[in-house]
């Protein structure tokens, strides 16, 4: 019988075939600086022995790196005694919790129906040529993240684009390399 | 209160809050199940046991739907088979289709739901979720690939052993039960109980296969191959071949273990002897010194690696003795191979165990005492009884044999280990009588709050008493050691281990049944196997360790004093203390590498 | 000196994010450069639901007692504004609202079709008033309706009015709501618990939201009066994340409530005691779901779980629990106030009241309007929303978003009420109500909903999880002509299949956009499946490439490029695409360096 190494060799050279592969640098990713660490203590702190809070705790912790790196995810699974499993597990259900870093402005395409009756798709294809990425990914100098979201009930200026905290709406293809120009 | 349902046009009368699968029960009237795990997992999900109730647009799962008075129910209808059929069609068609090389074959709850419903081509085919295999965990491989999103591994780690590992990662479609990240095992606190193994309805969660490490070591001229048998074997193995649950099989066991060409076969339970000397002057020395109380057992290495996770400022408080399997591999290329006159070099040490934890216990970078691994490999009740099949016995019809000495002969106490409550009250026999020079009289554990953990309390007729507590079940485990560190109760000595269904008769190496009563089957088939192992310690002429003979020539020939020097380099070890959810939980050299892509994929 | 003018500028979420905020600026710079302070109020409301026509400034003067409507309004209008209309006393007609029919110029809301046939209960005060102003609230009646429950009624009569009025939960299910209170209220365990569900989880809905940032005060009280109703002391309001504004409004009046007592221990003297916690989503369509809701609230998955046991028996913490939507709370101060029976008589016998929509689409006003039960679809598109613009047909409207249908031209003269719309194949929903004009693909419709709903699904049961996947699969195998012939009934089979046996509503009614279109639009299916041609020229994988013969300057690279040479022509002539012949490679496209050449 191989060792569980040799195995791993072995069956690695057989066909093989793409899956979610998972890689453990990307697990490890980050350190926390000494005022992140305070501020996310801070935060678990706040929020220790109440029963229900994990998802405000998720969200205020998103807001120290922009994303969750597995690091803080552990520290607060260990802050609130709730299991790590179970936080991740509530991180990756929810579409806004990020495991991934962010560009310095996310772009957020409306998606809602009325958004893509109103040529939505069309705004997202543009984009994704522009930028050359696709949702969920971040441009290479780090500068944009592409999203999708679904509604963000501005239907009546379908259809809209989040960038940062500004919504622009009413937009034509046409519009979309001048946008993008404001934030560059 | 009763009220009377109407079953595919007949009347039964039940209590009101009963689901309509237990009601079609009565009326035997069979529904099909595959996420429902009675008492322990019921979350209404994979909708194979539709019916049609009457009102309803929709159909209702049995399973999870309580029968109100006068409901009507139709679970034979073909729109009803129909709707089962496309559930289990739609399972398949994001499921690999690997059947013949699958653990799970012809014992899998998918596999036989899509038997019984005919299913022989699938309408909707479609993308499939591939996931990596994770079989870098000395004890469990993962193929998340097969899983059918059940929940019942996570309801088990969670409720009943509260270790949490798996909860169900992202959403929708790319769905899937596992660790956080989808990690490997061996990045999380998985004390490799195996409880998640037995319920897993299908082939995505199974035990290491170490069966053929055993055949190349068999073939193996230059080997001098020995095996151990742990108490809980002889109780269930004979399971395998048909025998009613708890059978006793020892001699034939032995005779099977001949057949298959090892050079020795001893008894784990000597092994197991040995630690009750261990252990028991362990706690003789801390009720004299009173420092380091309870003492907690240390025998079970789900236990022990829950401790290390968990709980590591108990750890001083773990007895130092090695378990049984490891005392008896240390021993083996020690004592017995300068007795045998065998180089330990060549000594190639088996052991088969009810349980998949032992496998990761063996690999413990510290379990090398005797200057070699002290044991080589670990099969489990299933790996052994599937090596006996292929080279064609039936255990029923085989002969008593005989352990070989040295190692082959146990008093009752080193068999009761198998069994919960056994362990501390093999110890017990021996400290009881070392202190009080009287024979231990049956005594009985009483139940603490509800069945979470049992207690008693041993006067030792000198103004002191013995204060001791059982505890199975990592989940009581914990609820035990709460009530310790907040003062709620004292202890000198406590035993735990980690399955739940009853110790390692239960453990998660033994024969794995399909059905959704299985959950409450293991707990009461529990009952049975223990019963077998108290039959044998009946039987035996010493019921005492320390009266052992072999035992005896053991300590005078080779160690000397129980927990001297050479015991404690030999049989004695440490912990480790191990920090939640960071790679340092990993307890072999393989941090940090990827895990593999997997393998076959449609 | 009482102001002599009001200016109201829209702070709704359109209007907020096109321009809304500099106009209110410059207005109080411009108010102060001209010293008009004292003499004219200024105030920044919530949606005015007409946010096509954003950003809405609306004023009203002793001249205009009824209000001038200002349209379309920029930042540097603001001067103009004072300058012509304030001090001038002139009406500015450039910022007026210009009929699309007849295109005269209508100066008063009261006089345009898109308010005309309105009837404002649950928005009466959306866009009227100050939604950080808890006085704004109380001077139009606010919490009056809470003194009076409190100080004269039991919670049983309570509940009896509710009951009398016949209100359904505008959430989507249509559940009596007095029905769901008395069983809660009967149910036994303490505490008791009431939620306010503002997920809003329609694409393209935002009834709520609006009423949340316009008048976030009516659905406290709607939380308190049903807190008194069944005996509890604590509520949550569950607001989706893309609604940050919301949130803050929120946040704030509740911190006002508070402040008043009327939230907070002996409200109203009375000993009753009543407190408000937010808890804000992170996005996920199926935590509108209400046991997911809770599970939420709860700080876990939004996983569903099986029904019964309701909420009104196990919700919260395994507590009886109430859970509302934002706009059945809002009605239900005018129901305390105004009697059940004046409520039950508005509106349709099954459907009393009135229904916010979000009117959206290919639709002259897009906005919000509020109509009793059982107005009529075609009012609503033609009388209220102007009808369809460039001079296109109606093809389809669809409501109840993910979980609804399309409804065809036929049935334009249905009442938009609960029932009916069940009848014809789509359902009430929350209110979105999307307008589709002839250019729209059906089948390309209801794939973007299940492409939605497929990707919203939580996985729990297997008809939801691979389910919907597999019905997305069908329909993009459709919509990209790979579709094998007899696609059709499968597609059907198995959306009946989905709805009949998922575990949640979502699942159950996700195939409702297939199973509608699927109805209705049938031939636009054949065409896709059978010719591979899609009829409203919208999938991609189904058109043709062609030359378009403005752009095209006859360079004749592209005839030299395709692999298949079925482009013809010469410099003179100009070049066309034989299309029978081509084989849709897509390089011509790539070549023409003058982007002359399109699929269409
Ligand atoms: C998939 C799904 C999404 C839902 N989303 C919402 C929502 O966004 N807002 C809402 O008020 N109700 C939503 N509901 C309905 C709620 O489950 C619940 O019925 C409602 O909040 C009850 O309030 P009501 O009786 O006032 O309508 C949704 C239901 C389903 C099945
Ligand atoms: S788990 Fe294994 S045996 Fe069961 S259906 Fe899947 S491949 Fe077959
Ligand atoms: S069951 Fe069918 S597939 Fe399996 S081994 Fe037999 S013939 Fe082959
Ligand atoms: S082996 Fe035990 S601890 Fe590990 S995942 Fe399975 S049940 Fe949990
Ligand atoms: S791994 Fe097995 S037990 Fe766990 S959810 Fe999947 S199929 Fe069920
Ligand atoms: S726990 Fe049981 S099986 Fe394991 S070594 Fe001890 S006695 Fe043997
Ligand atoms: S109780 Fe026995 S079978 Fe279970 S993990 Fe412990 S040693 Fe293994
Ligand atoms: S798409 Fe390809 S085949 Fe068709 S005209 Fe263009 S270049 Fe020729
Ligand atoms: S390449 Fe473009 S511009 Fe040139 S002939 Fe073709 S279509 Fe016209
Ligand atoms: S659909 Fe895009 S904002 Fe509502
Ligand atoms: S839903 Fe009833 S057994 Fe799975
Ligand atoms: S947001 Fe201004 S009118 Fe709707
Ligand atoms: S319960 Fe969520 S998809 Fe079925």
């Amino acid at each position: 019988m191989a060792t569980t190494e040799e195995k791993i060799n072995t069956e690695q050279t057989g066909n093989e075939i793409e899956g979610h592969e998972i890689e453990d640098e990307a697990i490890d990713d980050v350190k926390l600086t000494e005022e992140e660490l305070k501020e996310l203590e801070k935060i678990i702190e706040e929020n220790k022995g109440q029963r229900g809070v994990l998802i405000n705790v998720l969200h205020k912790a998103q807001k120290i790196l922009g994303y969750l790196p597995r690091e803080i995810q552990v520290r607060v699974a260990r802050g609130l005694d709730i299991p790590f499993s179970k936080v991740y597990s509530v991180v990756s259900f929810y579409s806004l919790f990020s495991t991934n870093p962010r560009g310095k402005y996310t772009i957020e395409v409306c998606t809602g129906t009325a958004c893509y009756v109103k040529g939505a798709e069309d705004i997202l294809k543009k984009l994704k040529n522009e930028l050359e990425i696709e949702p969920g990914e971040t441009t290479d100098d780090k500068l944009f993240t592409l999203e999708t979201t679904r509604c963000v009930g501005a239907c009546g200026m379908a259809p809209v684009v989040i960038i940062g905290d500004d919504a622009h709406g009413r937009l034509t293809v046409e519009d979309v390399p001048k946008l993008l120009e404001q934030y560059q | 209160m009763l009220v009377t349902v109407t079953i595919d046009g007949q009347e039964v009368e039940v209590s009101e809050g009963t689901t309509i699968l237990d009601a079609a029960d009565m009326l035997d009237i069979d529904i099909p199940t595959l996420c429902y795990l009675k008492e322990l997992n019921e979350p209404g999900a994979c909708r194979v046991c539709l019916v049609d109730v009457e009102g309803d647009a929709n159909f209702q799962p049995a399973c999870v739907y309580e029968v109100t008075d006068g409901l009507k129910v139709r679970t034979n209808t073909p729109q009803v088979i129909e709707a089962r059929k496309r559930v289990i069609e739609l399972l398949l068609s994001d499921h690999p289709f690997e059947c013949l090389t699958c653990v799970a074959n012809q014992n899998c709850e998918l596999q036989s739901v899509a038997k019984q419903y005919g299913i022989r081509d699938l309408e909707f085919g479609g993308e499939r979720n591939k996931f990596p295999v994770d079989d870098l965990s000395p004890s469990l491989v993962r193929e998340p690939s097969k899983c059918i999103l059940c929940r019942r591994c996570i309801s088990v780690c969670a409720e009943i052993q509260e270790v949490h590992i798996y909860d169900v990662i992202e959403r929708g479609f790319g769905s899937v039960a596992a660790p956080a990240y989808n990690e490997s095992l061996m990045d999380t606190p998985c004390i490799t109980c195996g409880q998640c193994i037995m319920v897993c309805p299908t082939g995505a969660l199974h035990g290491q296969d170490d069966t053929q490490k055993v055949w190349d070591a068999l073939a193996d001229e230059s080997k001098h191959v020995v095996i151990q048998t742990a108490p809980a074997i002889r109780v269930t193995i004979g399971e395998m071949f048909g025998l009613e649950i708890g059978s006793l099989v020892t001699g034939q066991l032995v005779a099977a273990l001949k057949r298959l060409g090892f050079d020795k076969v001893f008894d784990d339970c000597f092994g197991a002897d040995v630690v009750v000397m261990e252990e028991g002057h362990e706690l003789m020395e801390r009720l004299e010194s009173g420092k380091d109380l309870p003492q907690f057992t240390s025998c079970c290495p789900g236990w022990v690696k829950f401790c290390e996770s968990f709980y590591p400022s108990m750890l001083d408080n773990l007895s130092s003795c090695k378990s049984p399997q490891q005392v008896f591999g240390a021993l083996a290329k020690s004592y017995y191979a300068e007795q045998a006159g065998i180089d330990p070099e060549d000594i190639f040490c088996v052991s088969t165990m009810p349980c998949v934890a032992k496998k990761y216990e063996s690999q413990r970078p510290e379990m090398d005492s005797s200057g070699h691994r002290d044991v080589d490999a670990v099969l489990t009740t299933r790996e052994l009884g599937e090596m006996i099949k292929q080279i064609g016995l039936d255990i029923k019809k085989l002969p008593e044999e005989d352990y070989d000495e040295p190692m082959g002969y146990a008093s009752g106490a080193g068999v009761i280990f198998g069994s919960t409550g056994g362990v501390m009250e093999a110890a017990l026999r021996t400290v009881y009588e070392r202190i009080t020079g009287e024979r231990l009289e049956d005594f009985e554990l009483k139940s603490v709050r509800g069945r979470d953990f049992k207690e008693a309390e041993i006067d030792l007729k000198d103004g002191r008493s013995l204060k001791v507590a059982v505890a199975r079940g990592t989940g009581n485990a914990r609820r035990l050691i709460h009530r310790i560190m907040n003062g709620e109760a004292e202890y000198d000595f406590i035993e735990v281990m980690a399955c739940p269904a009853g110790g390692c008769v239960g453990g998660g190496g033994q024969p794995i049944y399909s059905g959704r009563d299985k959950w409450l089957r293991m707990v009461e088939d529990r009952a049975h196997r223990a019963k077998g192992l108290f039959e044998e310690d009946g039987q035996k002429e010493y019921r005492v360790a320390h009266e052992n003979p072999f035992v005896k020539k053991l300590y005078d020939n080779y160690l000397g004093d129980p927990h001297g020097e050479r015991s404690q380099e030999l049989l004695h070890t440490s912990y480790v203390d191990r920090q939640l959810y960071t790679h340092e939980e990993r307890y072999s050299d393989k941090k940090g590498e990827p895990m593999k892509v997997a393998k076959k994929n449609h | 000196m009482a102001p002599k003018a009001e200016i109201l500028v829209c702070g709704g979420t359109s209007c907020y994010s096109s321009g809304g905020p500099d106009i209110y600026k410059n207005l109080i710079e411009e108010l102060k450069r001209k010293e008009l302070e004292e003499k004219v109020k200024l105030t920044q409301t919530g949606c005015f639901g007409f946010c096509e026509k954003g950003p809405v400034v609306v004023i009203y003067c002793e001249k205009e007692p009824n209000g001038i409507f200002y349209c379309q309004v920029k930042p540097e209008d603001s001067e103009r504004i004072l300058k012509e209309h304030i001090i001038n006393g002139e009406i500015i007609d450039d910022l007026l609202y210009e009929d699309p029919e007849t295109g005269a110029k209508i100066p008063g809301h009261e006089d345009m079709g898109f308010y005309k046939y309105q009837q404002r209960i649950a928005l009466k005060n959306c866009g009227l008033i100050q939604p950080y102003k808890i006085k704004e609230y109380i001077a139009r009646d606010g919490y009056r309706a809470l003194g009076e429950a409190l100080s004269h009624m039991t919670s049983k009569e309570v509940i009896e009015i509710v009951k009398t009025s016949k209100i359904r939960g505008r959430g989507g299910g249509g559940f009596p709501t007095g029905l769901k209170w008395e069983l809660t209220a009967k149910a036994k365990g303490s505490p008791k618990y009431v939620i306010c569900n503002a997920d809003e989880g329609d694409p393209g809905a935002f009834m709520d939201r609006s009423i949340l940032e316009g008048d976030p005060h009516s659905v406290i009280e709607g939380l308190a009066i049903a807190a008194y109703a069944i005996g509890a002391e604590q509520g949550y309001v569950y607001v989706r994340a893309e609604y940050p504004l919301a949130v803050e409004r929120l946040e704030q009046a509740i911190k006002d409530a508070r402040e008043l007592n009327l939230l907070g221990e002996d409200i109203f003297e009375t000993g009753f005691k009543f407190d408000l916690e937010i808890r804000v989503g992170a996005g996920a369509f199926v935590c509108g779901e209400e046991t997911a809701l809770m599970q939420s609230v709860q700080g876990e998955r939004g996983d569903p779980r099986f029904k019964p046991p309701y909420p009104a028996n196990k919700g919260l913490w395994g507590q009886p629990t109430v859970i509302n939507n934002v706009e059945t709370l809002a009605n239900i101060p005018g129901i305390i106030l105004n009697g059940g029976e004046w409520f039950s008589h508005i509106g349709t016998e099954e459907s009393t009241g009135t229904k916010v929509f979000a009117l959206a689409g290919d639709i002259h006003n897009t906005g919000l309007i509020e109509v009793p039960m059982g107005t009529t679809l075609r009012e609503v598109v033609f009388e209220l929303g102007g009808g369809i613009p460039n001079k296109k047909e109606f093809k389809a409207a669809q409501t109840g978003g993910p979980s609804g249908g399309c409804i065809p031209k036929e049935h334009l003269d249905i009442l938009m009420d609960y029932d009916s719309l069940i009848e014809v194949g789509s359902m009430m929903g929350s209110g979105g109500l999307i307008i589709m004009d002839e250019d729209t693909c059906m089948v390309d419709v209801a794939r973007f909903y299940l492409d939605f709903t497929q990707d919203e699904a939580c996985g729990k049961c297997t008809p939801g999880r691979v389910g919907t996947k597999r019905l997305l699969e069908m329909l993009n195998k459709i919509v990209e002509g790979e579709a094998e012939p007899n696609i059709l009934e499968k597609l059907e089979a198995l959306s009946n299949q989905v709805k009949k046996s998922s575990l949640c509503g979502l699942g159950q009614s996700a195939p409702n956009p297939i199973l509608s279109t699927l109805q209705y639009f049938r031939d636009e299916y054949e065409a896709h499946v059978f010719e591979k041609r899609c009829p409203a020229g919208v999938c991609e994988a189904l058109l043709d490439y062609v030359i378009d013969e403005e752009k095209c300057k006859a360079c004749g690279l592209c005839a030299e490029k395709c692999p298949a040479a079925t482009i013809e022509g010469d410099k003179e002539e100009g070049y066309t695409i034989n299309s029978e012949a081509c084989k849709s490679c897509g390089i011509c496209e790539e070549e023409c360096p003058f982007e002359a050449i399109t699929k269409g």
